[in-house]
């Protein structure tokens, strides 16, 4: 598959010195694409998207904020004000930040139920991980900015997680804020890790990719692609599917914007910065909901920080906890039922964080925690033995188009 | 040694040494260069701890003759607050007579005051770091009549001390002095 003979004389002259557009016609163009892919692989082109929209509502925010202690809270009511458009500006990336999370979260799911972090994709699966840590850390420093309570008293909690760490997390604490405690040294540099971090997440977003399109994607089948009867060309077949998700996105997306842009906010944050208050209910963004139950379910201080942070890392060890060789939930009676148990455990675990750890919520909390490790480390290696896959179809194009023989022959047609 | 032109010529006297001689270079400049690096990296990381103007601040004066027995007042030190209650005799006494093991992190009572009647404690809850309740003659003061931290649920005794929910420690004492009678500098 040589690249076309490009006939524009520029493109041409330019391509043979910097083969930039035979990268994209391969890449983009005629990369080979699962012909069975379904709507939850049009995610990670959705989430890049997302990306974008961040990076360009962020640069013109940065444009008009103040990243100063007395200033910021004053500079960002000036942008929801004064500021031509800074209202949806601001809107826009408030909003952002959730959605790119809800992309993101289906996204992961999807790489869960169909066996994506499996061989010969590991490392593709590890980058996504640590993409979404950074884009933790990014939307973390980036509530802190706009210098409210909620984002005074987060910063002050999420740092003092470090403090749990015997001997050194005292000093790292301070050694974070820059003082003892959290303020204006904090605030500065938060607001350059902010703006940093986002670029960070584009550089492991493309290693992503690269990976990605190394391997290929997997599909709903979870089995390989054999030839090009298994698979159609990425344009149109995929750019048209991605843009019709795209459309949808950004209608769902516009009705937050417009007409509940405060929907994932805490009105607390409309409240300046106040060091000698704390607000009586502390509760972080939706999407760091199921993390804090983690936490607070956990007596132990250091042990909840662990178990917290554990249920992140334990993603790097899913390649070898999950011991079934068969990837797509498709063909796996046991884990597929498993699989939506384990989606209830986390928006359970999400309902109890965002609840006071009293009572009725800390028992559920608890018990919702255990299952989040138990699900990983017990059932997920036990499965494997035990569970008895359904047969597999030999080909991709042989169930879709009933039968080997009519996929060549429709093959053979269309060549 | 594997090279078979080095063996031929290592019969020659004093190449033995010419080797060793460059291993040492080699590992010379090597530590040299990781510890100059090292000290490079420094300046980058500790830039981040706190400033000269940051720790100018540290030491704060305030003046208590106007707290009345069984109030409390709230300042400012180092950016966090600082608890100042002048404790009625109760207290004192319900404080003082509290077993060691009753306590998660045992500390007598006498060893966190200078004079009974003044408690001072840095009012950080040593969980993470929330603001307790307590101040305000309104505020619930939890299950030990000192003070309660809504944020995950830790209860304080009148000497500061943590009680009961997941805070490892003590409200913190920090360092102070009576200028005089009325007069104290924190830090
Ligand atoms: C990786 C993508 C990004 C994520 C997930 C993210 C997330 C967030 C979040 C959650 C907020 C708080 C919004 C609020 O409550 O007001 C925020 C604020 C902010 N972000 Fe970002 N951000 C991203 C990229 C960027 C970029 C590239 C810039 C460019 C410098 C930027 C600049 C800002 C500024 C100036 C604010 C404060 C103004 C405000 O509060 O609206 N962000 N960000
Ligand atoms: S911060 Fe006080 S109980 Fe958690």
């Amino acid at each position: 598959m040589n690249a076309p003979e490009w006939k524009n004389p520029v493109v041409r002259w330019i391509d043979f010195r910097l083969p930039i557009f035979s990268f994209v016609y391969h890449e983009l163009g005629v990369y080979p694409a699962p012909r069975n892919l379904n709507y939850f692989w049009t995610f990670g082109s959705l989430a890049g998207i997302v990306l974008v929209i961040m990076l360009a509502s962020g640069i013109v925010l940065a444009f008009n904020y103040t990243p100063h202690a007395t200033m910021a809270f004053d500079s960002v009511e000036r942008i929801m004000r004064d500021v031509n458009w800074g209202w949806l500006l601001r809107y826009i990336h408030m909003n952002g930040g959730s959605a790119f999370f809800i992309v993101v979260y289906i996204h992961m799911f999807r790489g869960l139920y169909y066996g994506s972090y499996k061989y010969p994709r590991e490392i593709l699966w590890f980058l996504g991980v640590i993409i979404l840590l950074l884009m933790m850390a990014t939307a973390f420093m980036g509530y802190v900015l706009p210098w409210g309570q909620m984002s005074f008293w987060g910063a002050t909690v999420i740092t003092n997680l470090f403090s749990a760490f015997p001997l050194v997390g005292e000093s790292i604490v301070t050694w974070l804020w820059g003082g003892y405690s959290v303020d204006n040294p904090t605030l500065n540099r938060f607001f350059a890790l902010h703006y940093l971090l986002a670029f960070v997440i584009v550089g492991a977003a493309a290693v992503h990719l690269w990976a990605l399109h190394v391997q290929k994607s997997n599909n709903p089948m979870g089995i390989d692609t054999k030839g090009p009867q298994d698979t159609v060309p990425f344009h149109p077949y995929m750019t048209v599917k991605d843009l019709f998700s795209l459309s949808v996105f950004l209608t769902v997306f516009s009705m937050f914007v417009f007409f509940a842009p405060n929907f994932f906010g805490e009105p607390d944050n409309y409240i300046p910065a106040n060091p000698l208050v704390t607000p009586p209910h502390i509760v972080p963004e939706w999407y760091f909901l199921p993390y804090y139950a983690i936490l607070r379910s956990i007596p132990d201080k250091l042990i909840g920080v662990l178990a917290m942070f554990g249920s992140i890392f334990v993603l790097f060890l899913l390649p070898w906890l999950d011991t079934s060789r068969v990837r797509s939930g498709t063909f796996r009676p046991a884990y597929k039922k498993l699989f939506w148990v384990f989606v209830v455990d986390c928006i359970v675990l999400g309902y109890v964080g965002a609840n006071p750890p009293e009572g009725y919520f800390l028992i559920l909390g608890r018990l919702a925690t255990i299952y989040y490790f138990f699900h990983f480390i017990i059932l997920l290696p036990l499965l494997g033995w035990f569970e008895r896959p359904l047969p597999l179809p030999t080909s991709i194009s042989q169930p879709v188009l009933g039968g080997r023989t009519a996929a060549t022959a429709r093959h053979m047609e269309k060549a | 040694m594997a090279n078979p032109a080095h063996s031929a010529t290592s019969a020659a006297p004093g190449h033995d040494e010419g080797e060793t001689r460059r291993d040492f270079l080699f590992l010379a400049t090597a530590a040299f260069g990781a510890v100059g690096l090292g000290s490079a990296i420094w300046p980058f990381i500790d830039q981040m701890n706190p400033s000269a103007d940051v720790l100018a601040l540290a030491t704060t004066e305030v003046d208590i003759s106007p707290i009345a027995e069984g109030q409390s007042i709230t300042v400012k030190w180092r950016g966090k607050p600082v608890f100042i209650r002048r404790r009625t005799q109760a207290e004192i006494e319900q404080a003082a007579k509290v077993q060691d093991s009753e306590l998660p992190d045992r500390q007598a009572d006498a060893s966190r005051v200078k004079k009974p009647e003044w408690l001072i404690v840095v009012g950080v809850c040593t969980h993470l770091g929330c603001v307790p309740l307590g101040q305000k003659v309104t505020d619930p003061r939890g299950d030990y009549g000192g003070w309660f931290c809504p944020c995950h649920g830790s209860h304080y005794d009148t000497s500061g001390r943590i009680r009961k929910g997941p805070a490892p420690k003590n409200l913190d004492v920090p360092d102070y002095v009576f200028l005089s009678d009325t007069n104290v500098r924190i830090g």
